[in-house]
């Protein structure tokens, strides 16, 4: 059936199964593919956008639960006032190797720091073990979160 | 190892490169854009558009390892360009101009370094040859600064730009007949330079082979037999195709030869059933409906457990072959003041790439074209035609960005499915596999075992080494990334010194992960001269370079090893890491060191762990010392390329095994199979050791060396010494 989705501040109809993860209603039916698949069972991370602003993992979601929920993805974060210094910091590291993570490293990060401005290693560590890296640019990542938060990067 | 698995590859690699590498194709025009439309390409690499704006093509396949940035930035070295002038364009898989477009054996700089700034020096040649003849002068009154050629009798100026047009007339020079730069005046190489991508990543663009999309494209989703290679007994598609969106369900019979498919890395195309749909979701909701029966399979008959049991049995006895028999083994270490024996394991791996694997694939008219995150575009291009019974030249590879690499999209059996349901739908196809089916169907970093025994002298020096090592294959021939050359360090520096092999039959496909060969090997041997090193009372790291010796060089190419190299780099990482000093260390915490040479680059590598009286292990911090020659291209990358590969190592060793029940594998997500988390990540500190030598390259030899430097570590800091991977901390316990 058709759904109506708050999606990056626009309203968007997506005519799928209610049971179809919101993943896959982003990617293949809206066309919006920042959001990534990686596991399929929230192992990840690499799918994660903010519901009402709180992080989650698209794939676990599904289309029918959404209702009028707020969803942002990372197609919106240049212009989310703390996305896009997570995104300008991620630039500046060079954090990325293959890059297929970091869409869901910078949506975790983004609602860290939202929610904690100035984070110590351990709120990283809690707030980022949820998103995997397979290039292991762990080292970056949290340089980068570092200097998006005005802390000394080491 | 120097890389065991594809030396035949490289040297037919070097060979193509020799021959028709340097060989420009000026009549080959990439597809034009925008800026320069119209105009014909400088080279098969370069096309100057008159705004000054250059344009290089990205020959290989970029999945994270820099390439697409990297070896851009050789050309425009020696064009001699604003590396913020130059837009690089991945180029599509085209052999006959580019020669061959892979990412494989850390191979891309040693291949590449001269040969790409040759590309560069020749194009800049001739936009001072078009300036000369505009000017009426000798192109050595011409000299050029960034996008422009200078007259330096008079000081006057063109741009780039402006001389593009002319360029079309002026004959290439011969590329051996140019001078390159002095590396003091390098402007663009060895200054750090983000990805050439990292706004796209950053912002979640459509870069992946998993975003592609093609008009009235249909998704797809497949499902092969548990035990690799089983047939399709029976297979129900009724409830599958009831679901809602799903267009079609077929059954594939499969390349009978599909599992080890001749001449390829990996699969081919495989007995399956597909499902099409119009959305992923219909399709994996219309797969999960399906009932298939798979035929009895003989490899159903294997598992881990039966292979432990082979390998204990076939360690006992004499090797089927022996490898390396230097001087006398049994004398030695009846004459050695001690000798240690120990039994070594590792088990078959996964490579548990982040984005799964897949590819779009649209059969029309005859055609096919493909879009594929793949590192290996002619053998997959060759595995279509060979599959589909088509000609190559009716195939186009696109290749798109790969969500990491670390071997397995070497294999192409993605791409060759993708083909197969293309042409059977009549309708351009999307294929994903879920995340169990990648981790399932795999070609696999094969399990091995090592039985040593080794004697050292009272003066500390090894006298002598037996491997029995039982690995897969046959007596003769070992599978895909199961070998062990008779040149394995320490081969060369002890006089007395066997390596025996033996191998079990196996039905479960192998190939290359990430340093392939070498990330096993250098656990077990670089563990057991630890191990010496202890029985021997000495500093495991004085040991290591009293094993060396004096001798710069040891053995002739291929299996030449640069021990004064590998003294540097164990020299330096004693000095980063404070080794002197680690009898300071509080109880439960200890370092350890290990070295290896792979893939050309001299690495060594000192642990820092602690270990809690539960067992738990903390990695505190890794230092790398490395020597992989004279220039580091993009500090950057190569940075980035080491602590990555060293934390993919320690995550192997903590972490990561592959197990085998009835001829299919047991994990099936990242829940049993997992990957290092940043709270495990330790900092790694990295200091690239410049010698005289030609660069080379950094995706993997950083890798093998950190594991056992781990293990290493654990054995300084608990006493307990790691024979089997991955670690298991209950037997860390105080």
């Amino acid at each position: 059936m058709a759904y109506t989705l708050n999606v990056n501040g626009k309203a968007l109809s997506a005519d799928v199964d209610g049971d179809t993860p919101l993943l896959w209603t982003l990617r293949d039916t809206l066309g919006i593919v920042g959001p990534k698949y990686g596991c399929g069972v929230a192992a990840c991370g690499a799918c994660t956008v903010h519901v009402d602003g709180q992080p989650m993992r698209s794939c676990q979601i599904p289309t029918e639960s959404v209702g009028k929920a707020k969803i942002t993805t990372i197609e919106a974060m240049s212009t989310h006032a703390v996305g896009k210094k997570v995104q300008a910091a991620w630039m500046e590291l060079d954090v990325a190797q293959c890059g297929y993570c970091q869409p869901g490293q910078i949506m975790s990060a983004t609602a860290l720091l939202t929610r904690t401005p100035k984070p110590n290693d351990a709120q990283i560590d809690e707030a980022m073990n949820g998103n995997i890296c397979r290039c292991a640019t762990y080292t970056r990542i949290r340089a980068a979160i570092k200097r998006a938060s005005g802390q000394k990067e080491a | 190892m120097t890389y065991h698995d594809v030396k035949a590859n490289r040297r037919e690699i070097l060979a193509s490169v020799s021959a028709a590498g340097l060989t420009l194709t000026f009549a080959v025009a990439p597809k034009a854009n925008a800026e320069d439309a119209g105009l014909k390409p400088l080279n098969a690499y370069v096309r100057v558009a008159p705004n000054g704006v250059v344009t290089i093509m990205a020959k290989n396949p970029e999945v994270g390892q820099g390439v697409k940035t990297m070896l851009p930035m050789l050309i425009a070295e020696e064009l001699d360009v604003e590396w913020s002038n130059v837009r690089v364009e991945q180029a599509g898989n085209d052999p006959k101009t580019f020669g061959r477009q892979f990412a494989g054996g850390s191979m891309a700089t040693p291949i590449h370094w001269d040969e790409l700034r040759r590309v560069g020096a020749v194009a800049r040649a001739m936009m001072i040859q078009a300036a000369a003849l505009a000017w009426n002068c000798g192109p050595g009154d011409c000299t050029t600064t960034p996008g422009n050629v200078v007259h330096k009798p008079s000081g006057k100026s063109r741009t780039y730009g402006s001389l593009a047009m002319a360029c079309a007339t002026i004959t290439p020079p011969d590329p051996r007949s140019l001078t390159l730069k002095d590396p003091k005046a390098y402007r663009i190489i060895g200054k750090p330079m983000a990805q050439y991508d990292v706004a796209k990543i950053v912002t979640g663009q459509p870069l992946f082979g998993i975003d592609q999309r093609q008009p009235g494209m249909l998704y797809a989703s497949i499902i092969k037999a548990p035990v690799f290679g089983a047939k399709v007994a029976s297979a129900d598609l009724a409830a599958a195709k009831a679901v809602k969106g799903v267009k079609t369900a077929f059954v594939i019979e499969g390349d009978p030869n599909g599992l080890f498919p001749q001449g390829m890395i990996g699969q081919g195309l495989l007995p399956s059933v597909a499902v099409v749909a119009d959305s992923w979701w219909a399709a994996k909701k219309g797969r999960d409906k399906l009932d298939v029966k798979w035929a009895e399979h003989p490899t159903s008959s294997q598992s881990s457990k039966g292979f432990a049991a082979q390998a204990k049995t076939l360690a006992a006895g004499k090797g089927q072959r022996t490898a390396r028999n230097d001087g006398d083994v049994d004398a030695a270490l009846a004459g050695a003041t001690k000798t240690v024996e120990a039994n070594y394991f590792y088990p078959f791996l996964s490579h548990a790439n982040l984005e799964p694997q897949n590819c779009t694939a649209e059969f029309k008219d005859g055609k096919l074209e493909v879009w594929a995150p793949t590192q290996n575009p002619e053998p997959g291009r060759q595995l279509c035609a060979r599959t589909l019974g088509m000609k190559p030249e009716d195939i186009t590879v696109n290749m798109v960005r790969g969500g990491g690499g670390f071997g397995r999209r070497l294999a192409n059996d993605y791409m060759v499915e993708a083909a197969w349901i293309s042409r059977e739908v009549g309708a351009p196809v999307k294929l994903v596999w879920t995340r169990e089916d990648d981790m399932q169907h795999d070609h696999y970093r094969p399990a091995g075992f090592h039985h040593f025994r080794g004697g050292v002298d009272a003066a500390g020096n090894i006298v002598a080494l037996h491997d029995h090592f039982v690995t897969f294959g046959t007596a003769t021939t070992a599978v895909s990334s199961a070998g062990m050359p008779g040149s394995e360090f320490p081969a060369q520096f002890i006089p007395n010194l066997r390596y025996e092999i033996s191998a079990i039959p196996l039905g479960i496909p192998t190939g290359p992960l990430r340093a392939p060969g070498s990330n096993a090997l250098a656990f077990v041997f670089q563990s057991f001269i630890d191990e010496l090193a202890h029985a021997a009372k000495a500093d495991p790291l004085a040991f290591q370079i009293k094993l060396l010796g004096d001798k710069p060089v040891v053995g002739t190419a291929p299996a030449s090893y640069g021990a004064a190299r590998m003294v540097g780099v164990l020299k330096a990482v004693g000095e980063m890491s404070g080794w002197a000093n680690r009898g300071k260390l509080p109880k439960g915490e200890g370092m350890g060191v290990a070295c290896y040479l792979s893939h050309l680059g001299y690495f060594a590598e000192v642990a820092h762990v602690a270990v809690a009286p539960d067992g738990a292990i903390k990695v505190k911090k890794v230092w790398v010392a490395a020597d992989v020659g004279r220039q580091i291209i993009n500090p950057h990358g190569a940075l980035n390329q080491v602590q990555g590969s060293v934390l993919d190592g320690l995550s192997e060793a903590l972490h990561q095994q592959i197990t085998i029940d009835a001829g299919r594998v047991e994990q099936n997500n990242f829940t049993d199979y997992q990957l290092m988390r940043i709270s495990e990540a330790p900092a790694v500190e990295v200091k690239f050791v410049i010698t005289d030598f030609s660069p080379t390259g950094l995706g993997e030899p950083a890798l093998p060396p950190a594991i056992p430097a781990l293990t290493n570590a654990i054995f300084a800091a608990t006493g307990k010494r790691i024979r089997s991977l991955p670690i298991q901390t209950d037997m860390l316990k105080a």
